[in-house]
């Protein structure tokens, strides 16, 4: 029995009297300590698969379960990254990890949790920044903060939700790393969503394409068997990686030529994933 | 350095930051950069006010109205002062009517400890009775004389500090009704249905239509004894015109705040499994704040307005009772005693105002607040 499990799963919905399907037929199941990535175009209903993992929206038709239990609702078991930080702002960097640890660690002593606080913000190297409020931070630490907070619930399932999507590429190839560096920590269940290719050859185990929408569904698997942790020119050069990029690039288009709502005739236009460096 | 930006924050908290520029100078800055903003933001309101006062010391000497020609500026200043002595002089008045009344309360009393004690003389032992009599009759107007309250009619001042307590009352009062209800109709829409015909409905109505039923209502139920009485009925009716017709803007505010809520707040409250009440308190409140504040703000303005209005018909000793009661008198000081009650009422209002800009700039945590 996998971990994470995702049975035939269907999604709609429903804008001014008209249904419009967004995901059909999600079929996923992903092991204990797995890091999977789904790629996909923009608004192929990656950020609804996450939120139906996350139990944020139920399916129409399907399921979803973790270790055998249908998910029926958020929890701080499947901790989630939101895209946008969804970090409250009128409290400190401190008092926002803080809001998380309050609620899983019940009983413990103020002491305790303050340093359970403190320790995840260490882990993200935001010690410094704890008394501030978000909008004095810049978009990565938001993003580190939103991490720190998530880690703090010690969830079974770290999902994800397009975390570095908003940054800027420096700060991107920063946060991979920090993400590579704790996860390696204790090997959490982690499933990314993310355009960007690159990303996902950096940190996952498996990447797994999505098609277009609407009624947009998952593709095959693609096993990245690199060493960890992975160099990010050899990822840029490698025969491998560069085989790997290439196979998942065709798959993406050839999926989008058949979509005939799709611009498809300018393969570097912002709607595609990221493919900097493929030979397509 | 540090000295002078807590300056700069706190006037722009303040919203006086228009006194940024000088401060800058003050410091050394570049005056070049300065002195046209010092230009724009404090010789020109100064210029259009000094111009404001010579079209009204013109158009004053030309209008003639039963009370003689309308005051010009010097007038009503002069009135303003009067005003002031006049307040220097009630509260002396007062202070001496109630040393007099201490002192005579206290001749009562010593009379009464007199008596007693000659009462228990065995000596006089025939007039016991008469004695004890006339020192029981004492205590009564020891008791007597200190229920005397001042009758003067109160000063100025006096009445501004009436007007600020009622309007106060009253905005506590629509506040406490506001917020709480206001919270509910942004969390169901069920309820906000229900309430929303009421809103809708009493939103617009005048404060002069709410107050004959308050006065009547409060009349009929407030019966405690004047003498003894905390607050009188002029003033309770006054307060709660007020709060009838301040609410709105807090509860429409509140209302909107809590049901816009940004929806990822919600989710991470759901992601956490937040109690109903942990929502609300920790999630729900802090965000709506800011908008809560907007309403706050509007509320006291509207309910100053009203004050005024509900004070001259409720005869309660504020500045509408000033007002009308200037009004009343007709003498030639009239017009330039109700032009101090205007600037007063203006100054009054705009620094409330500002008070609350000060609230609602502490309490958002976005800057983006409207000046």
């Amino acid at each position: 029995m996998a971990f994470l499990e995702l049975d035939g799963v269907s999604k709609s919905f429903t804008v001014n009297g008209k249904t419009k399907p967004v995901l059909r037929e999600i079929n996923l199941s992903i092991e204990q300590g797995e890091f999977v990535a789904i790629v996909g175009f923009s608004g192929s209903g990656k950020t609804t698969l996450m939120s139906l993992m996350a139990g944020l929206i139920l399916p129409d038709e399907g399921e979803v379960r973790l270790h055998g239990e249908r998910v029926t609702g958020p929890s701080p078991n499947r901790g989630i990254v939101f895209q946008n930080y969804s970090l409250l702002p009128w409290l400190t960097v401190f008092e926002n990890v803080k809001l998380a640890v309050d609620q899983v660690c019940r009983g413990w002593t103020t002491e305790r949790k303050r340093e359970r606080v403190l320790e995840y913000l260490k882990m993200v190297n935001l010690s410094p920044a704890a008394q501030k409020r978000p909008a004095q931070l810049s978009g990565g630490m938001r993003q580190r903060v939103s991490v720190a907070r998530t880690l703090a619930m010690d969830p079974e399932v770290l999902l994800l939700d397009e975390p570095l999507g908003a940054l800027d590429a420096l700060t991107r190839a920063t946060l991979q790393d920090e993400i590579e560096r704790i996860w390696e920590r204790d090997r959490k269940t982690c499933v990314l969503i993310t355009n960007d290719l690159d990303e996902a050859l950096l940190l996952a185990d498996r990447i797994i394409p999505m098609t277009a929408g609407p009624g947009a569904t998952l593709g095959p698997s693609f096993a990245v068997d690199a060493e960890r942790p992975r160099d990010r020119r050899a990822i840029a050069k490698g025969a491998e990686f560069k085989h790997l990029r290439r196979e998942l690039t065709e798959w993406l288009l050839t999926v989008a030529r058949q979509q005939p709502t799709l611009p498809v005739s300018a393969p570097s236009s912002p709607q595609h994933p990221v493919v900097s460096g493929a030979a397509t | 350095m540090k000295i002078k930006a807590t300056i700069l924050n706190g006037l722009q908290l303040a919203g006086l930051g228009a006194f940024d520029p000088v401060v800058r100078l003050l410091s050394g800055e570049n005056p070049s950069a300065q002195l046209p903003k010092i230009g724009q933001f404090i010789l020109m309101p100064i210029g259009g006010f000094a111009l404001f006062l010579a079209v009204w010391t013109i158009a004053a000497s030309s209008i003639q109205t039963r009370y003689g020609s309308i005051p010009n500026p010097k007038a009503v200043w002069v009135a303003g002062s009067q005003l002031l002595a006049a307040h220097q002089k009630t509260t002396a008045d007062r202070q001496q009517f109630y040393v007099d009344r201490d002192k005579q309360a206290k001749e009562y009393v010593e009379k009464a400890a007199t008596l007693r004690t000659a009462a228990a003389d065995p000596k006089n032992a025939a007039l016991k009775d008469r004695l004890d009599e006339a020192a029981v009759k004492n205590d009564g107007l020891a008791a007597s004389t200190m229920k005397r309250k001042y009758a003067g009619s109160p000063s100025y001042l006096d009445q501004i500090r009436t007007s600020l307590l009622t309007v106060f009352t009253g905005f506590v009062l629509a506040s406490a009704i506001a917020i709480p209800v206001g919270i509910l109709c942004g969390l169901s829409p069920v309820f906000m249905a229900c309430v929303n015909p009421f809103i809708q409905i009493f939103k617009p109505v005048s404060p002069l239509a709410w107050l004959p039923i308050v006065m009547i209502v409060v009349g009929a139920l407030y019966t405690t004894d004047p003498s003894e009485a905390w607050f009188e009925k002029s003033f309770i009716s006054s307060a709660i015109t007020v709060a009838l017709c301040s609410l709105w803007p807090t509860l429409t505010n509140t209302a909107l705040g809590v049901a816009s809520i940004d929806k990822d707040y919600i989710n991470v409250a759901r992601v956490l499994q937040l109690s109903p009440s942990s929502r609300v308190f920790k999630i729900i409140l802090p965000a709506s704040l800011p908008l809560m504040f907007t309403g706050l703000r509007i509320s006291l303005g509207v309910g100053w307005m009203v004050l005024i209005a509900a004070e001259m018909l409720a005869q309660n000793p504020g500045l509408g009772k000033f007002v009308w009661d200037m009004f009343q008198n007709g003498s030639s000081e009239t017009l330039a005693q109700i032009m101090v009650a205007v600037f007063t009422i203006g100054g009054i209002g705009f620094l409330l105002d500002r008070i609350m800009i000060v609230c609602q700039r502490m309490v958002s945590f976005d800057s983006a607040v409207s000046a």
